[in-house]
């Protein structure tokens, strides 16, 4: 079963919530960031909403994804909890990953969350990892990685997808491509049209679909969901989408003109899909409202909790390195906080 | 040579190579999530045949080989380790870290930190190190302390078959991730090894090997053997005791210190290269917590800061040896 099915009238009203929380998340974040609340860089999803949510809900609940640095829209897409979410982009203790990673490094693992990532195409070899691990013990799963058009210049993504190509393992590379690698143009930096191109060199499958369309990610991500499973293996997905936003909160854009802008705001896949429903009766101007209300809730919820959750204290930056098994880490950490720093009182014993 | 502290075990003499071969034999077989991967490790049997006829014992499931891009298969594995497994990668030669550097600095070493503690990473990762081979620069190099330096990341180093097995253990079973760095040279040498399956070193405990009273050597890897024969030639003029480190993160102090408190006079020896690395931070541990105790100045021995060279008397020109520590023990002693 797919966390929502957009077959059904109650997946695709789901779906709309979900990139309407996320559309609200990151105009929230936005808008702090720029109050000067948030540390930090923010990079915002607004926009490519239509990626994340399609992507997610072809998957299972327990399958995996990894993410980049525009990572928040996958988290919501992933069903993860606004609430600690914002908590992490504010810094604090009872965020995602008590404060040690920020917008940038929002993770949980358990919920098949892998981490949003701050080097661009660290994921694919990691989600590759996860779908080694899927293959040898023979799970009901599989991985999803998240990339930009930006990762697809990284070698280290060309060596993750020939190895889960050669191995047959159940993972799905996705592009957003966004038309952007930061502030350079993607046909600049690419000597390809369609970034699909690259499954070519693998002998897997390599399509290219329309990332504003909600739909047309979620049928090729069920279809490679499918193959996976099926131990065809990977699937390497263009999902043609836009950013609305500059590449980081504060960029000043200079490197593209506002009617390009305009014309891809004219394509919103929230408004468009939420059109969609209207033509099929199942949603009406009213049920839109609605739902822009409960998101817009759901995010005050978690922006007040954010900001009444309580700063880690310092010495918490101690915390996390290694695992239980290493006493003497901890107790070196402690030795330089507490007594600072050894014992000169003995000095001339031998 | 028996290492100190093993009399009590039941041993068999091994090389170092069967040493590693029998460990990761007995951690396959012991935990169904540990699998190896690498580049020719299976059918071929490992470049300097190390994992040896593995392959054959747990089929390709469990030893496989990796295409050839370090970048891929380092991420694979630090994935794998994220969701439930336990890798060991075979990583050919150290100087292939650069390849891929970064899974290992900025995914596998941080992970479990910037999640907030959320994840594990029993990731071990095997390497070769050090000159002797005539290799040439790219194939010689003793990297560890790039590793040992990063946080997040632990490094160790054996000197001996038994430090071998025991760390290897220790490696493997731990849910941090462990670089394991073998000296090429050693592959051959052989000691007593426990047979105890559950014979394990803990991570972050150096070994005195040989105990004296004049002067302590901490060696690493093919240093601690010279050491020890440099120890013997000496005996009857000069008693030194000689550490093995094992252990280059995270170090042990307490040995080091205690053994400065009765010898008053430290040597150094580690194959990296002189500046910044093992040897400074040996030194630095030394100098904050047993200054008083020096009665000499600390004495260094490694690689001049340059690459390994070809050319065989290049190459032993560079390369240090037990000859080194002899002359470093002499100047202070």
């Amino acid at each position: 079963m797919p966390s929502i099915d957009l077959e059904t009238e109650a997946g695709r009203k789901e779906a709309l919530r979900r990139m309407l929380t996320i559309r609200w998340f990151d105009e929230t974040a936005g808008e702090r960031f720029a109050d000067g609340e948030i540390p930090g860089f923010v990079h915002l999803y607004i926009g490519e909403e239509a990626v994340g949510v399609g992507a997610c809900a072809a998957l299972e609940e327990d399958d995996y994804i990894t993410s980049t640095h525009r990572g928040h829209g996958h988290c919501i897409a992933k069903g993860l909890d606004p609430k600690p979410m914002m908590a992490e982009l504010y810094g604090k203790r009872d965020g995602y990953c008590n404060g040690k990673g920020g917008s940038m490094h929002i993770a949980d693992v358990d919920a098949g969350m892998l981490g949003a990532n701050g080097i661009v195409g660290a994921g694919p070899p990691l989600g590759t990892g996860a779908a080694l691990t899927i293959d040898r013990k023979d799970e009901d799963r599989v991985a999803l990685s998240f990339l930009g058009d930006g990762a697809v210049a990284q070698g280290q993504v060309h060596s993750a997808v020939n190895l889960a190509a050669t191995w047959d393992l159940p993972v799905i590379f996705l592009v957003e491509n966004n038309g952007y690698g930061e502030g350079t143009p993607a046909d600049e930096q690419h000597n390809v049209e369609n970034l699909s191109a690259t499954a070519g060199a693998y002998n897997i499958p390599g399509i290219t679909v329309d990332g504003m369309d909600v739909t047309a990610v979620n049928e090729a991500v069920s279809e490679a969901r499918k193959r996976a499973r099926d131990g065809k293996g990977p699937t390497f997905i263009e999902a043609e989408t836009y950013r609305f936003h500059g590449h980081f909160e504060g960029d000043e854009e200079l490197y593209r003109e506002d009617d390009e802008v305009e014309r891809w705001e004219a394509r919103d896949p929230i408004d468009s899909f939420a059109e969609r429903l209207m033509d099929r009766g199942e949603l009406t101007d009213d049920g839109f409202e609605e739902l822009t209300k409960e998101a817009k809730s759901t995010i005050e919820e978690a922006l007040e909790y954010a900001l009444d959750a309580e700063e880690p204290t310092p010495q918490e930056a101690y915390d996390d390195m290694f695992g239980a098994d290493v006493p003497e880490l901890t107790r070196f950490a402690q030795q330089v906080r507490a007594d600072g720093g050894p014992d000169h009182d003995n000095g001339g014993e031998r | 040579m028996a290492s100190a502290g093993l009399e009590a075990e039941q041993t068999e003499t091994m090389t170092v190579r069967e040493a590693i071969r029998e460990t990761l034999r007995e951690e396959l077989d012991r935990d169904e999530d540990v699998f190896l991967m690498g580049e020719d490790i299976a059918t071929m049997g490992g470049v300097l045949d190390v994992t040896g006829d593995l392959h054959e014992q747990f089929g390709k499931d469990r030893v496989r080989d990796t295409p050839i891009g370090e970048s891929g298969f380092m991420g694979a594995a630090t994935g794998a380790a994220a969701t439930g497994s336990r890798p060991v990668v075979e990583l050919m030669f150290s100087d292939f870290i650069g390849v891929a550097m970064e899974q290992t600095m900025n995914q596998m070493a941080k992970m479990r930190y910037m999640f907030g503690g959320k994840t594990e990473m029993p990731v071990t990762v095997r390497t070769t190190e050090g000159g002797g081979m005539g290799a040439a620069s790219q194939h010689s190099g003793t990297v560890h302390a790039w590793i040992a330096h990063f946080p997040g990341l632990m490094a160790v180093a054996p000197g001996t078959p038994a430090a071998a097995k025991g760390l290897l253990k220790s490696a493997i079973r731990s849910d941090d991730p462990v670089f394991f760095f073998e000296n090429k040279m050693i592959y051959e040498q052989s000691g007593e090894v426990p047979t105890d399956e559950e014979f394990t070193i803990p991570l972050g405990e150096a070994n005195v090997e040989r105990e004296g009273s004049d002067v302590t050597v901490v060696a690493t890897q093919r240093l601690v053997g010279e050491s020890l024969s440099v120890a013997d030639d000496l005996e009857g003029d000069t008693d030194v005791e000689v550490i093995d480190l094992r252990s280059l993160y995270p170090l042990d102090t307490d040995t080091i210190v205690e053994s400065l408190n009765k010898t008053g006079r430290l040597v150094v020896a580690d194959e990296s290269p002189l500046s910044y690395g093992t040897h400074a931070e040996v030194v630095a541990r030394a100098v904050e917590n047993a200054f008083y105790s020096l009665d000499a100045p600390i004495q260094r021995v490694g690689v001049p800061d340059t690459h390994m060279p070809f050319s065989p008397p290049l190459e032993g020109e560079v390369l240090p040896g037990g000859e080194e520590v002899r002359d470093a023990i002499e100047r202070i002693v």
